[in-house]
């Protein structure tokens, strides 16, 4: 049962069974990580640079880790070394690490469509690590996942995903991917940061958490972007968390073993209380840690891909 | 090989490792997956009959370090790895069902050792049809036969296969029953 495909540019055009794969084949190597010695032979001779054209630890960190403990070499351009500054066109960045022979490239950019464009340049895998406000594939794979190891499910659950939707590429894929695998899924924010647009797809909209979180299973809290504050989205940060911040008081709303995530890195007493953030239905640091199984499992399959028959090998 | 001929040889092996484990403490069996699962479980039955002692189960999944993993032509599932306890300084016996060219215990020895340094290692199989690629043999052998190349040792187990038996058939037939079955 191969991936077959030779990038992941998005959620949207996977399908249900794929994305079962890769969770599936992820829940697989959580294990890995906890091992004694946390690497495993199968990508030695692999080269994977991470091309990141965005501010990131969290992914970038995730994504060169990953990697590792499969054995991959890894190389790290960021925005600020690269020869983007003097003057090289993108394209042009990219055929020259082309030449280089690389197996992968993971893919982080303000502009949104800049993985697909890349793919369509090179001959390796292209890996979109969060493009513009277009999609983070692999945000909503590693959200998935979390979801799933407590809940054991995805299908028919309420996930409510609230805060900043319209600059949000975590809340894209999470649509694409939430809604293919079967669960209910709620937007909620402001009116300036939820268009109308968002209709389009399988989902609930409203301005008001409390519907939003009524028997909520799962709670996606997203960052308020405070570098946007000056375009006035909102009256004042004190405003936003009153009405859309998640606190103990609009959590109660939810089920009983609702889950609060956060795909980091979090604004505390703006989307979401320092007392729900470290509670106890806060799993925002099992989500790092499924991240890196998550983006292990993606490698695997993509750089790793067979034709569809079974072998014999015993 | 009937379901009755396995569970005596199985049996057979319990009693040997007892034999030559008297302390029974320090040891490990870890199955190598699939088949070896349910092999390392029924081995761990058998010796909790002769000595009413309970050896802890491991499992391997030896997938990521197979040696033809970038030309094998099937992307394998990946399935988890499961030891819950330290093997620093154990006697692990490792259980697989077939011992063919010993590259699946090359693999899973690699693996092993990723999990700590054992004091021992054995390994324990149900058949042994030679053809070995690498210089590994095993210290429990349920049976061994003599067989050509192209033929195929399929072991079945109730676990995995919902029979129980080992068939000796070739490589033809099996592709033709594979075709039947995913069509």
């Amino acid at each position: 049962m191969p991936l077959n495909r030779r990038h992941l540019l998005g959620i949207e055009d996977l399908d249900p069974v794929e994305i079962e794969l890769i969770l599936k084949t992820g829940e697989s190597f959580r294990e890995i990580s906890a091992r004694p010695i946390k690497k495993v032979p199968a990508l030695r001779g692999k080269t994977i640079i991470n091309l990141f054209f965005e501010p990131s630890t969290r992914t970038r960190s995730s994504f060169e880790i990953a990697a590792k403990r499969l054995s991959a070499d890894t190389v790290n351009f960021s925005h600020s070394s690269s020869s983007a500054l003097k003057g090289e066109t993108i394209i042009d960045t990219v055929k020259n690490l082309q030449s280089m022979a690389p197996d992968a490239l993971v893919v982080r950019h303000p502009a949104s469509g800049i993985p697909l464009v890349l793919s369509k340049h090179v001959k390796c895998c292209v890996i979109n690590a969060g493009d513009g406000m277009h999609e983070h594939p692999t945000q909503a794979l590693l959200d998935m996942m979390t979801i799933r190891e407590h809940k054991q499910k995805l299908k028919g659950l309420k996930v409510a995903i609230i805060g900043d939707i319209r600059h949000s590429r975590v809340a894209r894929s999470n649509i694409y991917g939430l809604t293919k695998m079967g669960a209910k899924v709620w937007l909620c924010g402001p009116p300036t940061l939820l268009p109308r647009e968002f209709e389009q797809f399988d989902v609930r909209l409203t301005w008001d958490i409390r519907e939003a979180l009524e028997k909520a299973d799962v709670a996606i809290m997203l960052r308020i972007q405070l570098e946007r504050q000056g375009e006035n989205f909102f009256p004042s940060v004190k405003e936003y968390f009153d009405r859309f911040g998640l606190d103990r008081d609009k959590l109660r709303l939810a089920k009983p073993d609702v889950l609060v995530m956060h795909p980091g890195p979090i604004n505390r007493g703006v989307e979401i209380s320092s007392e729900v953030a470290d509670g106890e239905f806060s799993v925002i640091l099992e989500q790092v840690a499924n991240g890196i199984a998550v983006r292990m499992a993606l490698l695997y399959l993509l750089l790793l891909p067979g034709a569809s028959t079974q072998v014999v090998w015993d | 090989m009937s379901a009755r001929q396995m569970e005596l040889v199985l049996a057979r092996i319990a009693a040997e490792i007892v034999e030559k484990h008297p302390d029974l403490d320090n040891l490990l069996l870890i199955g190598i997956r699939r088949r070896g699962i349910p092999l390392a479980g029924r081995l761990q039955k058998h010796i909790q009959g002769l000595t009413q002692k309970n050896i802890p189960l491991g499992i391997l999944d030896i997938t990521l370090y197979r040696d033809d993993l970038t030309t094998v032509a099937a992307q394998p599932v990946v399935e988890s790895t499961r030891i819950d306890i330290p093997v620093e300084g154990r006697k692990v016996i490792l259980v697989d069902d077939v011992l063919y060219t010993g590259r699946t215990v090359r693999a899973a020895l690699d693996l092993l050792v990723d999990f700590g340094r054992p004091r021992q290692v054995e390994l324990a199989v149900l058949i042994d049809r030679g053809h070995r690629e690498l210089p590994i043999q095993a210290d429990y052998i349920g049976q061994a036969i003599q067989t050509a190349d192209e033929e195929v040792v399929e072991v079945q187990l109730l676990e995995v296969d919902k029979a129980e038996r080992v068939l000796l058939t070739n490589r033809e037939l099996v592709r033709k029953k594979r075709k039947i079955s995913t069509k």
